[in-house]
């Protein structure tokens, strides 16, 4: 079977669409959001598209893939280099090790082991600036942004089944 | 010859992929070190990588900011009209208040010029300003930065410091073409020399990423009031002295805590002020990051 020039493009413009959603999500975690103390506990969007897609298409969303937006990431916030590149690489790690488990269980499971990936994520990004640092910093803000990452995991997975749904199935 | 070649380097290709797939994760997770280390050591050139990327993302993180901030315009005006008869009070009680410390200003201007005239002193430098609309702030608990539609095509440098209303905001630290980077007074790397107004006490304002400010090197007998402003004092030559910045909110044995005068969560547009000081521009090596 051959395919046409269209066909061809059409398929590879639907396999671009988990990295042009979690890029999308990338920017909209970047909105100013006129509430007092929002900025430090935003929540941190593209660990749940890089867990979602890592479960559900592992072959359109790699660790290198994960690698490139975490780097994007980065150099938009103005944060370190490198940070938000390890987490969601380490997020795509702890996702393949269980993926077995993960794909086929139910929401509900699904949802808590992305809140325990969010709760290594915290620690990991607390980590990693704090020795950036050098200085010890209050690990409050980090723990409350995964709070609010995980409360945000069903709207946004929800979106990102849709979005699955739309372009690439059927 | 030619299958069979292709057919080796098929067999050594296979198990080479399945070691770097293995290893991948390893490679990354280096490479994110190693990114970390290259940012700390050559600071310049991740600089500026940032900004050409911030430049090109711009366009996208202007659109995507305005029906967010139309949203917060609806919200606030709901409250805004409910609040309107209350708010009229205090604004006219605040007028009739503000007319008085008007014609006090004028008589002091005069006075000044006048005096000003008789010693031959020499003018202030003359500021100019670039007004720039906040299209991004990133949402990590670790950061206190802003991104501004105004770049070095609009005259926009590193340093210049960043206004809103009542008072500093912060500073530019990072200029792409059409877009700028704003290292606010809370972010944990902004050091800013500072003068308690009243006590004329010297003290360097130091942010720890939370919503307020704290003084380090105060005198430990020093007399710090609740209430009192804080201003820039000038030393450095990065920020004319005098600029407002914030009230102290506590003063207690942990640390005197200083509240910002502009509520930076909610700052939309800001002025990026060049303050013409002489030898301002000698000291790109202050920057802390």
């Amino acid at each position: 079977m051959t395919l046409t020039l269209w066909q061809r493009l059409d398929k590879t413009g639907r396999n671009l669409a988990p990295f042009a959603v979690t890029v999308m999500l990338a920017l909209a975690g970047m909105i100013p959001v006129p509430l007092p103390g929002y900025a430090s506990v935003a929540p941190f969007l593209t660990a749940i598209a890089v867990y979602y897609w890592a479960i559900h298409r592992p072959d359109l969303m790699g660790p290198g893939t994960a690698f490139l937006i975490g780097l994007l990431q980065d150099l938009l916030t103005g944060g370190p280099l490198g940070v938000n590149a390890l987490v969601l690489v380490l997020v795509h790690w702890a996702v393949s090790s269980q993926r077995r488990v993960l794909v086929s269980s139910t929401f509900a499971l699904m949802w808590f082991g992305f809140a325990l990936v969010m709760m290594g994520v915290a620690c990991i990004q607390w980590l990693a600036f704090t020795v950036l640092q050098a200085a010890v910093l209050p690990f409050k803000p980090a723990l409350f942004q995964a709070l609010l990452t995980m409360a945000f995991f069903p709207a946004v997975a929800w979106m990102l089944i849709r979005v699955h749904r739309a372009f690439l199935q059927g | 010859m030619k299958p069979r070649n292709s057919g080796s380097v098929v067999r050594l290709a296979a198990p080479l992929r399945a070691l770097a797939q293995r290893f991948s994760f390893l490679l990354l997770v280096l490479a994110s070190v190693a990114l970390m280390m290259v940012g700390k050591i050559d600071a310049l050139s991740v600089d500026s990588a940032r900004a050409r990327v911030t430049d090109a993302f711009a366009p996208i993180l202007d659109a995507i900011s305005r029906p967010a901030a139309t949203a917060a315009h609806v919200v606030e005006s709901v409250v805004q009209v409910q609040n309107a008869f209350e708010e009229n009070q205090r604004l006219k009680a605040e007028n009739a208040r503000l007319l008085q410390w008007k014609q006090a200003a004028l008589r002091l201007e005069a006075e000044n010029l006048s005096l000003r005239s008789l010693l031959k002193a020499t003018p202030e430098p003359s500021s100019s300003f670039i007004t720039a609309r906040v299209i991004a702030a990133p949402g990590s608990s670790f950061l206190r930065t802003l991104v501004v539609t105004a770049g070095r095509r609009d005259g926009v440098r590193k340093g210049q410091a960043a206004i809103a209303g009542s008072g500093l905001v912060g500073r530019v630290i990072e200029v792409g073409e059409w877009s700028a980077r704003i290292l606010l007074l809370t972010d944990i790397n902004t050091r800013i020399p500072v003068v308690l107004e009243r006590s004329r006490q010297r003290a360097v304002m130091a942010g720890d990423n939370s919503d307020q400010t704290r003084l380090l090197y105060l005198p430990p007998e020093a007399p710090v009031q609740v209430g009192e402003r804080v201003v820039t004092s000038g030393h450095g030559g990065q920020f004319p002295p005098g600029l407002p910045v914030g009230v102290v909110s506590s003063a207690s044995e942990r640390g005197v805590r200083v509240q910002p005068n502009v509520d930076l969560s909610r700052v939309e547009h800001l002025q990026l002020v060049e303050f013409a000081l002489p030898g301002s521009e000698a000291e790109p090596s202050s920057e802390p990051k």
